[in-house]
């Protein structure tokens, strides 16, 4: 049952993810935690750790949601969900999009979609910030990191092997 | 063009391993290894078509990965290449999260592990940030459209308006004004 309703709703945000798995974060957040109450906010911070740290596209954070709210079926079907609607659509879409290329709403759509997939991304951030109950500390190295990564092109691994550290030894 | 291009057409077996390399190759995001993948190292397409191909993918909502490698698994191998292509990208990463999902149910619990996760999690929310500022800065006529992102932030974060309601009043408010400027031109 539960594994049902975890299908829907994640198929229903995957038509509303601009801007991909990443700008979902706080829409998942709030059907999987406020909403539903199967995960708490320091499980879904973990998830979203778990997920930076590991390889493979953004996409896969759905499916630790997934597994950590129901299981082996349920991981299946929230990776399923965010990925099957668009994949079919887009397949039978593309060949008459192309033939829409350059037309003036198609122009204006992803003009007007790309400063709201900024506003969400961003809001994916202030979430998972108050999600995982930093202290003083914490905000330092969050801080600290957005200086590093708009600064250098430090390949982002290396920040978060820094940060596995820091936690490690307790200063976060 | 054409002579850029690698004259052989990937089969299902090239589509999937070719997927599994950029899957398994990417740490925060893949979209650069499947540019390398295939623009330079397959030559499955040319950099214009992969900057079409890609722009439409971002353009629509969804993994952006996944539908990229669902238009190449077509445009090689029809209904089957785009069902092995994106299995390929996604079966690596997905065994190794379910793994790292089993190792969190076991030992996420100790002290250290909840410690080690949180400095991850600073530094996760840190490279949240900062792509948000990129891709801000990236953003044409910031006077115009960056209002729409604080707008975006104000009604997501702040008022916890649900997301597919605010995404449809934005598209239609940000996406007017660009139709209208377009036209001004």
């Amino acid at each position: 049952m539960i594994v049902g309703q975890l299908f829907l709703e994640f198929a229903l945000l995957s038509f509303v993810a601009f801007g991909g798995a990443t700008a979902l974060l706080p829409e998942m957040h709030r059907v999987v935690v406020e909403n539903h109450h199967w995960l708490d906010d320091t499980t879904f911070t973990h998830l979203y750790a778990i997920a930076q740290a590991a390889p493979g596209p953004n996409v896969l954070v759905v499916t630790l949601i997934g597994w950590e709210v129901a299981g082996p079926a349920g991981a299946l079907a929230t990776t399923l969900a965010m990925c099957l609607p668009m994949s079919v659509l887009i397949y039978l879409l593309i060949d008459r999009w192309e033939s829409f290329a350059g037309k003036r709403w198609q122009r204006a759509v992803s003009l007007g979609v790309a400063p709201l997939a900024v506003g969400l991304i961003f809001s994916g951030a202030t979430l998972i910030a108050q999600a995982a109950g930093l202290g003083w500390a914490g905000v330092g190295l969050v801080l600290a990191t957005v200086a590093v990564s708009l600064r250098s092109k430090i390949h982002p691994l290396w920040l978060i092997a820094g940060g596995a550290l820091l936690g490690l030894a307790g200063l976060v | 063009m054409e002579n850029r291009q690698n004259p052989e057409r990937p089969d299902l077996r090239a589509l999937f391993f070719g997927f599994s390399s950029v899957g398994l190759s990417g740490f925060g995001g893949v979209l650069p290894f499947a540019r390398r993948m295939l623009v330079e190292e397959r030559r499955w397409m040319s950099a214009e078509e992969f900057n079409t191909q890609l722009g439409l993918c971002q353009f629509l909502p969804g993994p952006n990965v996944v539908n990229l490698a669902v238009l190449v698994g077509k445009r090689y191998q029809g209904v089957f290449g785009a069902i092995v292509a994106p299995v390929g990208l996604l079966a690596g990463p997905f065994a190794i999260v379910l793994l790292l999902a089993l190792l969190y149910d076991r030992y996420g619990n100790l002290p250290q592990a909840q410690s080690m996760l949180r400095g991850i999690a600073a530094v996760g929310c840190g490279l949240l940030f900062a792509m948000a500022w990129r891709m801000g800065a990236a953003l044409k006529d910031k006077v115009v459209f960056l209002p729409f992102a604080a707008l975006t932030v104000a009604a997501i974060a702040g008022l916890r308006w649900p997301m597919p309601w605010v995404m449809l009043g934005g598209l239609a408010l940000s996406g007017g004004v660009a139709y209208w400027r377009l036209g001004r031109k």
